[in-house]
C-alpha cells in the first residue's frame, strides 16, 4: 500500500500514477499500486471499471496514457508484449485452434532463442498437462475440449514458462457454477504450489475474496480501496465498497454529530443512529450523506417481546419475518423492519436451536452493537 | 406453378446450351449438328493439337503466375488494410469493391492503353541506357502484360476473400501469440498465416480459374501470343467442331473442379471457427 515509496523490493508489479484514456473514457485513471510477490491479487469491479484494461497494461497489449507500469521494479514503458516476463490467461482462452493440445501448451518455449530440445520440451508438456490433471490429452484438439478442460489448457500454456506473473481474465466467468468452485479451489492450490504472482480479474466478489490474499476495488478507473479480504470486509471505506464486498443492510440518512470514531447520524424520519467511522475512511462532516452499515452476521434476532437487554445488543427494533432460508449453520431471515426496511440477518445455529427458530410472518426483534455498526460515505 | 414453370424455363436456357457442348464432344460424327454415336475420339484429337496445346500451355503458364502472383500481393494488401484505420481504409475497401465491378473490356482497354504507354517511354530509355552493342530488349505485348493484367483483376479478389478471414478471425490469438513471446514475425507464421491460408487458398483457385477462362482482357493485351479461349474463339470462325466441344467440356470441367475446391475451403473455415466459438 506504499506504493509511492519507489521498486519495493518484494513487489512484482507497480503501478505509478497509470491512466489508460480511450478518447474520452478514462479506462483507468491515475491507478498506482503495487502487488507483492508471491500474492494472489484481485482487481475487482463491476463490468467496465478498467479490470481488463489495468491488465493488459501489464500484459503490454496496452501502453500508458501517463504514468508507468513495473514489473520485477523494471518500467515498461514500451516494451513490447513478447519481452515482458508476464503471461496472460483469456477470458476466451485464446487457444490455437489449429494445433493440437500439446502444441499449445509448448508454444511459448518453442518461441524461445535458446529452445529446450524435442526430448525436453515432450517432458515439460507431460509435467504441465499432469500439473493440470490433464495428462494424455496432449494429442487431443483444442475443440474437443469441455470449457473446463479448455480452460485448464490455457492455464498450463500459461505456466509452463514459469512466468514472474499470472495475469488471469474472468478465468471462471464462462464455467457453470459446479466447475468454478472446483476450479477456484484449483487455482488457488496451483498458486501456493508454483508461487507465482497471480493477478485476477474478477466481478465476482465470491471469487476474490475466496481467493485473493490482496484485493483492489475498482470504480470507473480509479481504486476504491485495496487490501487483504479481511480489511476490506471489516472496515470498507465507504458505502459502495461495503455493497460490494459481501451482503450488508444499509439505512440512509446524514451526519448529525460526530465525537471522536462515533458518528451519529439521522434518518429522513428523524431517527438517530450510532455507528463507527472505518480505518482510512474519508472525513466525514456535520451534514454529509452517509449509510449505516451492518452486516447481517452482526444482526441478532429474538423473539417480540425481547428488548435490547435480552439481545444483548445496542438497540431494538420490532419487525416481522418475510423469509427464511435455511443454510446449515446459519439460518438467513429476511425482515421487515417498519423503521428500516428489510434487514438481511443471519442467525448461529447456536443460537437459533437456544430460540427455537422463526418462522415466515412471525413478529421479532432485532439488534446490533453500536460499535459493529458502520458509518460510511455514500459515494 | 407459373414461378415454377417459369425458373425450369430460365434453367433450362442456363444449361441446356452446356449439356449440348458436353454431349457433342462425346459425338463420334463429325458434325456438330447430328449426334452419331458415342465416342471420345475428339479429346484424344484436341489433345494431339499442337496448337492447341501451345495455347493451353501458355494458359496453364498465365493462370499460374497470375494466380500466384495475385496471392502473394493480395494477401499482403489485405493485411495492411486491416491496419489501416479511418477514411483511408473505408477509401481503399471502396476502391477494391468497384475494382471487381469493372466491366473485363474496361480493363482490357485501359491496359493496353497503358502498357503501350509505358512501352514507348521505356523502349526509347532502354535502348539509350543499355551498355551493350547488342540489341537491347524490346518491351512489347506477350505472357508479361496478360499476366500483369490478370494479376491487377484477380488482386482485388484475393484481396476482398482474406480480407474477409482477416476481419473474422480472433484477435485475441495474435495477442495470446505475442504473449507466449513470439515476435511479431513469429506470429505472422505461426498464428496468422495458418488462419487465413483457406482464404489465400481459395483465392489462388478462383484467380487462376478466372486467368484461364478469360478471353476479354488476354484478348487486348496478348498481343501475338495465344491463350486457350482465344484459341478456341479463331476456330470457331472455322466452324464449330466435336474438337472445340471437348476443348469446351474440358475448361469446364477444370474451371467447376477449382470453383468447388475454393468453395469447400471457405466454408470448411467458417465451421470449424464457429465451433471454436
Ligand atoms: N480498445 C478500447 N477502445 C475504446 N474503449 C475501450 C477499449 N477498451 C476498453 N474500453 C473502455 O474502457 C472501459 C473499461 O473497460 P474494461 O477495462 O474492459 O472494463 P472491465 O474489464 O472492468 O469490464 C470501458 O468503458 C470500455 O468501454
Ligand atoms: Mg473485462
Amino acid at each position: 500500500m506504499t506504493a509511492n515509496s519507489a521498486h519495493l523490493q518484494d513487489a512484482d508489479i507497480e503501478f505509478h500514477g497509470v491512466s489508460k484514456h480511450f478518447g474520452d473514457v478514462k479506462a483507468v485513471d491515475n491507478v498506482s499500486l503495487s502487488v507483492a510477490r508471491g500474492s494472489f491479487f484481485s482487481f475487482l469491479g463491476p463490468s467496465g471499471c478498467g479490470k481488463t484494461t489495468s491488465l493488459r497494461l501489464i500484459a503490454g497489449f496496452e501502453q500508458p496514457t501517463h504514468g508507468d507500469v513495473y514489473i520485477g521494479g523494471e518500467a515498461m514503458i514500451g516494451v513490447p508484449p513478447h519481452k515482458r516476463p508476464v503471461n496472460m490467461v483469456f477470458q476466451s482462452y485464446a487457444l490455437f485452434p489449429h494445433m493440437s493440445v500439446a502444441d499449445n501448451i509448448g508454444y511459448g518455449l518453442r518461441q524461445r532463442s535458446s529452445k529446450p530440445s524435442k526430448t525436453e520440451l515432450r517432458k515439460q508438456i507431460d509435467e504441465s498437462l499432469e500439473m493440470v490433471r490433464m495428462s494424455g490429452y496432449g494429442n487431443r484438439r483444442v475443440w474437443e475440449m469441455s470449457g473446463g478442460q479448455q480452460q485448464r489448457v490455457a492455464l498450463a500454456r500459461a505456466l509452463i514458462n514459469r512466468p514472474t506473473v499470472l495475469l488471469l481474465d474472468e478465468p471462471l466467468a464462462a464455467l457453470d457454477r459446479k466447475l468454478r468452485r472446483d476450479m477456484q479451489i484449483e487455482l488457488q492450490t496451483l498458486q501456493r504450489d508454483v508461487g507465482i504472482t497471480f493477478i485476477l480479474v474478477t466481478h465476482d466478489q465470491e471469487e476474490a475474496l475466496s481467493m485473493s490474499s490482496n484485493i483492489c476495488i475498482m470504480r470507473d478507473g480509479r481504486i476504491e480501496q485495496s487490501g487483504s479480504p479481511r480489511e476490506l470486509y471489516d472496515q470498507p471505506i465507504n458505502r459502495y465498497v461495503a455493497d460490494f464486498v459481501g451482503k450488508t443492510n444499509f439505512v440512509a440518512g446524514s451526519v448529525t454529530q460526530i465525537n471522536g470514531q462515533t458518528v451519529c447520524m439521522k434518518t429522513g424520519n428523524g431517527r438517530s443512529f450510532f455507528g463507527m467511522k472505518t480505518a482510512g475512511s474519508p472525513e466525514l462532516d456535520v451534514g454529509a450523506r452517509v449509510s449505516l452499515a451492518i452486516r447481517p452476521e452482526l444482526t441478532v434476532v429474538g423473539s417480540k417481546a425481547s428488548n435490547a437487554e435480552d439481545l444483548n445488543t445496542d438497540t431494538a427494533f420490532q419487525g416481522k419475518i418475510r423469509n427464511q432460508i435455511f443454510l446449515g449453520e446459519h439460518t438467513e431471515y429476511l425482515i421487515d423492519v417498519e423503521e428500516i426496511g428489510d434487514v438481511l440477518v443471519l442467525s448461529p445455529k447456536s443460537i437459533e436451536s437456544a430460540s427455537g427458530g422463526f418462522d415466515p410472518g412471525e413478529y421479532v426483534t432485532i439488534g446490533w452493537k453500536n460499535d459493529q455498526a458502520h458509518v460510511l460515505k455514500d459515494s | 406453378m407459373v414461378m415454377r414453370v417459369y425458373s425450369f424455363v430460365v434453367y433450362l436456357f442456363l444449361y441446356v446450351p452446356i449439356g449440348i457442348i458436353v454431349l457433342f464432344s462425346f459425338n463420334s460424327g463429325r458434325h456438330a449438328s447430328e449426334f452419331v454415336g458415342l465416342s471420345s475420339k475428339w479429346y484424344g484429337k484436341a489433345l494431339s493439337n499442337p496448337f492447341m496445346m501451345d495455347a493451353l500451355t501458355s494458359s496453364l503458364i498465365i493462370a499460374f503466375s497470375a494466380a500466384t502472383l495475385s496471392s502473394i500481393m493480395g494477401t499482403t494488401a489485405a493485411l495492411a488494410l486491416q491496419r489501416m484505420r479511418g477514411p483511408v481504409r473505408v477509401i481503399f475497401d471502396g476502391l477494391i469493391y468497384i475494382s471487381i465491378m469493372i466491366p473485363g473490356i474496361v480493363i482490357g482497354i485501359a491496359t493496353l492503353v497503358a502498357l503501350v504507354t509505358v512501352f514507348d517511354i521505356l523502349n526509347p530509355v532502354l535502348a539509350a541506357i543499355w551498355p551493350d552493342d547488342n540489341r537491347p530488349p524490346k518491351l512489347s505485348l506477350g505472357y508479361i502484360s496478360v499476366i500483369a493484367a490478370h494479376t491487377l483483376f484477380t488482386m482485388s479478389l484475393v484481396i476482398v476473400l482474406v480480407r474477409a478471414r482477416i476481419t473474422g478471425m480472433d484477435r485475441t490469438l495474435i495477442e495470446a501469440s505475442q504473449d507466449l513471446y513470439a515476435t511479431p514475425w513469429q506470429t505472422f507464421c505461426q498464428i496468422t498465416l495458418p488462419q487465413i491460408s483457406p482464404a489465400i487458398l481459395a483465392g489462388f483457385l478462383l484467380s487462376f480459374t478466372f486467368s484461364f477462362d478469360d478471353f476479354i482482357i488476354s484478348f487486348f493485351v496478348a498481343g501475338a501470343n495465344t491463350t486457350l479461349p482465344i484459341y478456341i474463339f479463331s476456330s470457331i470462325r472455322r466452324g464449330i467442331t466435336p474438337e472445340v466441344n471437348a476443348i469446351g467440356t474440358m475448361v469446364l470441367v477444370v474451371s467447376l473442379t477449382l470453383l468447388i475446391i475454393a468453395q469447400v475451403l471457405l466454408r470448411s473455415r467458417e465451421n470449424k471457427s464457429s465451433r471454436d466459438n
